[in-house]
């Protein structure tokens, strides 16, 4: 325990000090916390699934809470509940075939009470949403017992191993736990590699002679151009250097030694420039559920520009980036603002503050960090699944994400 | 140019009711109805005597006013017959500013803003003295010869009664038309002296056939460029005198501009440039039309230089410098330097003897005029204060004594200055500090001195509001501003272009400068204003323009790619306050090219208003402004 509250401590300060960055390396390490954390929690008898979906959330609430604007931590965190639920239900439908209707019932009563009387509505659309997962011919016509009988053991599924035989228990717990580790391994193998899938796909995207625009720089979207390219496809990328970092700079360096036509243009020359692009690929932070996304500063701008010359404004995002939540003024809550020394230096200044007679600190200076782009910009996603359109993002939600962990913080009476 | 188009002639009054304009312009009289063909715009005629055989205008009164068949000579240069010498007409009517659609197509260039190569070209030419009279006419010469080779010589005989025609109505052309008809005459008895092979043909073909030609000028470049330009060829290698044929047709299209993608073209530029340029290396494909070379060694050369230059001013060998260097930046400064300079040319200039000071001192100021472009590409509006003085130079009379002109020049220089600057700006800020209210959070781009004049003098009346200076790369010219409303006391909000969405919540107006204002309602400005505007549309902020109207101009343009001018490149590999820049050999890695854009081109829909000192104007009046003062602007 010690151990983990060290290792989750260490990770808390970095991410407060903003010392990991990008969401994918967030994620990545996220994600091998968490691991950690899983594998060193000892479970009780009872109630495994939901002891440790506790502990999880307990953390998860620490993570989110040193980094708001990093939707990344709060992306994993629910992903790994996720995975528990569903192992922990893998298990149960398993082992308890042929458990009572009845006894369940009570059970889900109970938990209703006790631990999710706020959420009992999303605990419906949960139900629903996995009826929706099996849309066979059969269910539709066994009607309505069998979906009831998959809503209760869905949601009650982290509590239902309570009324189970107590035979079973010693390596469920094992099992259960393994197979957690197992898939939240899987997960960060996902991380991992999600920009190769990813690349895959940009030969079905990007044509001959094409000439296609970025700003600033992401992992992602080198590899996807350079998958391009290595296809045989030549096209030229123009990238705006992203001010106030200037990462275009890098990003062009690479896209140079991997022989692509790149001409890099400041970023005020986009909306001159945009009138020859014939499409805007970029990386993104995060993808929220509305399918508005959080970029690297700058976007927005491009967004618009792209819009008004109908240039396809093309997102690449791995599924870690996808955010279940519905951004509310994102530009402002979901930002951040960097060091102004970015923009001036702190000493150029300094004489004019003096002389200034002004009331109150007469200069600013705003360095945002992300931009909002919102749904209607985007032409469409690329995810290690597929394309998609912003409109289904919040499909793709319900896939990764159990609708019980959207709010993650715990209620203050519990 | 009036008659040829009486239903422009019409318009302005009645439009003219719903703009600003205190009183008529002082040039309506001029385009006066049809029905008076020989008051007919005197003062456009003027502006190139040399260009102009009056002839022509009478003979074309004649056949419109008196309903006269067109002569035989007249079809013959004109190639299409005469319904496209109407259709000519009119497409000529569109370009609704044109200083004067009849001058000769060399004058005219010379007189536009556009400062091309080609109307460098003319200028050397015209430099060299002795082919100043001869070549305006130059083109309908060959082009005769060509009409000649073309069909049975035997029409050129009808031109000469053509000739003829005109003389009874001469008594009644207006002064400046008898001047121009002088100075055609004079023309003409230039180039029988150059006394080339076919004088008889250049005689009789100079004075003539010049103006039949003109008025159908573009319909004819349309339709002929098939045949003709074989027998043009033909031509050039039988008169080596009149190699500018193929160079004439170019100029008379639309944009007069320099291509620097024409390879032919760019060796003769290099060839006379005096600022030794070397091209710069991995251009950009898309700009490969404009000019870019390499910086840094082509000031320590024109250094070196500096005493075999005798043809440059020093004034304007130091404003050249200047330009080159980059220490006169902005477009109004840039203006005045030149102008000063060019004031300090005329102040010293003596008439050679044997040549008239009109034309002598034109080609002096184009020679000057080339060095400047040779240093920077022209702005706009500096274009356009050139074109001013020529048309002053132009009309200077002949009777005035050469220190009379000088004196009269330098003022109308200062008054240029003055007026369409100084005062302009005044009356702007007036107009623009209207717009600010208490609370207001406003938004500049960029530095312009014209904004940052509305920002000081609405402090000074005490309005309570907050800037947010937006900035960006090449220059951080933001930074300049900022530093001087700072030190004054206002509340400064600093950022950069990237987190304009992110700072456009809070801001209620958007002031921006404008290098200049085009005939579409475009806004050619620092590279980045296009992307504030459309961020400012997105928000529903309105997006004010503040520019004088010494810079508007005609010509229209779409995107930002056509014309524009590159900057160095090299500005962006180094990130200020960066030790190590990853694209600091740049140059040396293939594939990869910095572009540097100076200047960009704003939609109109994003414009909520333009601020000119004739008031605050929707974009879509900008043609307006350009036809009912532009010509003013000529004349003052």
């Amino acid at each position: 325990m010690l151990d983990t509250n060290a290792l989750v401590h260490d990770f808390l300060n970095k991410l407060k000090r903003r010392q990991i960055e990008g969401s994918k390396a967030t994620a990545k390490l996220t994600a091998e916390l968490l691991r950690s954390v899983i594998s060193q929690q000892r479970l009780p008898n009872t109630n495994q699934a939901g002891a440790l979906i506790d502990a999880i959330k307990a953390i998860g609430e620490q993570l989110v809470a040193a980094n708001p604007v990093e939707l990344a931590v709060g992306n994993i965190v629910r992903r790994v509940l996720h995975i528990i639920r569903e192992e922990d239900l893998s298990l149960t439908t398993s082992a308890i075939g042929g458990l009572s209707l009845s006894a369940i019932s009570d059970d889900e009563n109970d938990v209703e009470q006790d631990n999710y009387p706020v959420l009992s509505a999303a605990a419906v659309a949960a139900a629903a949403r996995n009826a929706l997962r099996a849309p066979s011919l059969q269910t539709l016509l066994e009607g309505v017992p069998h979906s009831a009988a998959v809503l209760h053991s869905n949601s009650s599924a982290d509590d239902s191993e309570e009324k189970t035989k107590s035979t079973d228990k010693n390596s469920r717990s094992r099992k259960l736990k393994h197979n957690v580790i197992e898939t939240v391994n899987d997960l960060i193998q996902d991380i991992a590699t999600c920009h190769e899938e990813i690349a895959e796909q940009a030969v079905e995207h990007i044509h001959h002679n094409e000439v296609i625009l970025t700003l600033g720089s992401s992992r992602t979207v080198i590899e996807f151009l350079c998958a391009a390219k290595e296809k045989k496809r030549s096209f030229r990328v123009f990238v705006a250097e992203g001010a106030p970092r200037y990462e275009g700079h890098i990003l062009a360096n690479e896209l140079i030694s991997r022989g692509l036509q790149t001409t890099v243009i400041t970023d005020s020359a986009v909306f001159a420039m945009i009138s020859r692009v014939n499409m805007v690929i970029v990386g993104a932070h995060a993808v929220m559920a509305n399918g508005g996304v959080i970029a690297p500063v700058g976007l927005s701008m491009v967004a618009l520009a792209a819009q008004r010359h109908a240039v396809p404004f093309v997102v690449l995002a791995g599924i870690h980036k996808l955010c279940p939540l519905y951004p509310h003024k994102p530009e402002v809550l979901l930002n951040e603002l960097k060091s102004p020394s970015d923009l001036l230096d702190f000493g150029e200044f300094s004489d004019c503050m003096d002389s200034a007679t002004g009331i109150g600190f007469p200069l600013h200076v705003v360095n945002p960090a992300f931009d909002y782009v919102p749904p209607q910009l985007v032409t469409l996603f690329i995810t290690d699944t597929g394309g998609h359109n912003p409109s289904y993002m919040y499909r793709l939600i319900a896939d990764y994400y159990s609708a019980d962990d959207l709010v993650l913080q715990r209620k203050p009476t519990s | 140019m009036d008659p040829r188009r009486p239903s422009r002639v019409i318009d302005p009054k009645v439009r003219k009711v719903g703009f600003f304009t205190p009183g008529p312009p002082p040039d309506r009289t001029q385009s006066g109805p049809a029905a008076t063909p020989p008051t007919q715009s005197p003062v456009s005629n003027t502006l190139s005597p040399v260009m102009i055989p009056p002839a022509r205008h009478a003979s074309d009164n004649l056949s419109r006013a008196v309903g006269m068949p067109v002569p035989a000579g007249l079809q013959l240069h004109a190639h299409p017959p005469v319904d496209s010498l109407q259709v000519g007409s009119y497409t000529l009517s569109d370009s609704v500013l044109s200083p004067s659609p009849t001058q000769s197509p060399s004058s005219r260039v010379g007189l536009d803003g556009e400062f091309s190569e080609d109307s460098v070209n003319w200028m050397k030419r015209s430099n060299s003295g002795k082919f100043a009279a001869v070549l305006p006419t130059g083109r309908d010469f060959t082009q005769s010869i060509e009409a000649s080779i073309d069909e049975n010589s035997g029409d050129l005989v009808a031109e000469l009664p053509l000739q003829k025609n005109p003389k009874p109505l001469k008594s009644k052309t207006t002064k400046a038309e008898r001047r121009a008809l002088q100075e055609a005459q004079r023309a003409a008895k230039a180039t029988a002296k150059v006394g080339e092979g076919s004088k008889s043909v250049a005689t009789s073909a100079t004075s003539a056939p010049a103006q039949t030609s003109k008025p159908v000028r573009q319909p004819n470049q349309k339709k002929e460029s098939g045949p003709l330009l074989v027998s043009s060829t033909l031509v050039n290698e039988k008169k080596g005198s009149e190699k500018a044929v193929e160079k004439d047709r170019k100029k008379e299209m639309p944009p007069p501009r320099m291509q620097f993608d024409d390879k032919n073209r760019v060796e003769k530029a290099k060839k006379r440039s005096v600022v030794k340029q070397t091209e710069a290396r991995n251009r950009v494909e898309l700009f490969r039309h404009l000019p870019q070379y390499e910086r840094g060694n082509q000031l320590s050369d024109l250094e070196s230089k500096f005493f075999q230059l005798d043809h440059v001013h020093p004034a304007v060998y130091k404003v050249g410098l200047q330009f080159l260097t980059g220490d006169i930046m902005w477009s109004n400064t840039r203006c005045i330097a030149m102008l000063q300079a060019f004031q300090k040319v005329i102040e010293d200039y003596t008439t050679p003897p044997e040549k008239i000071l009109t034309r002598d001192l034109t080609s002096k100021l184009n020679s000057s005029v080339s060095f400047l472009i040779e240093c920077r590409p022209l702005s706009i509006s500096m274009g356009n204060a050139i074109r001013f003085l020529k048309a002053r130079i132009t009309k200077i009379p002949l009777t005035q004594t050469e220190s009379e002109a000088k004196i009269s020049l330098c003022s109308d220089i200062d008054r240029y200055i003055n007026e369409k600057i100084v005062l302009a700006d005044k009356v702007i800020v007036g107009h623009a500090v209207t717009k600010i209210r208490d609370g207001d959070v406003l938004l500049t781009y960029g530095s312009s001195s014209l904004i940052e004049m509305v920002l000081l003098h609405a402090h000074e009346l005490r309005r309570q509001f907050r800037v947010v200076i937006v900035d960006s790369r090449p220059n951080l010219e933001g930074r300049v501003l900022l530093r001087k409303l700072v030190e004054k006391g206002l509340s400064c909000t600093y950022t950069h272009i990237n987190a304009v969405s992110y700072i456009m919540h809070e801001v209620t107006r958007v002031f921006v400068g404008a290098a200049s204002v085009l005939a579409n309602g475009t806004i050619y400005s620092t590279v980045g204003t296009a992307c504030i505007a459309m961020v400012a549309h997105a928000y529903h902020v309105p997006v004010l323009v503040c520019c004088e109207s010494y810079k508007f101009h005609e010509r229209v343009q779409l995107d930002s790619i056509c014309s524009n001018e590159l900057g160095d490149p090299d500005v962006i590999a180094k990130v200020p306050g960066r030790r190590d820049n990853c694209l600091d050999d740049w140059a040396s890695k293939e594939g990869l090219q910095l572009l540097n854009l100076a200047y960009d081109v704003t939609p109109a829909d994003y414009v909520s208003m333009i601020v000119t000192e004739h008031g605050m104007i929707p974009p879509t009046s900008v043609p307006v402004i350009v036809r009912e003062y532009g010509r003013e602007h000529i004349l003052i």
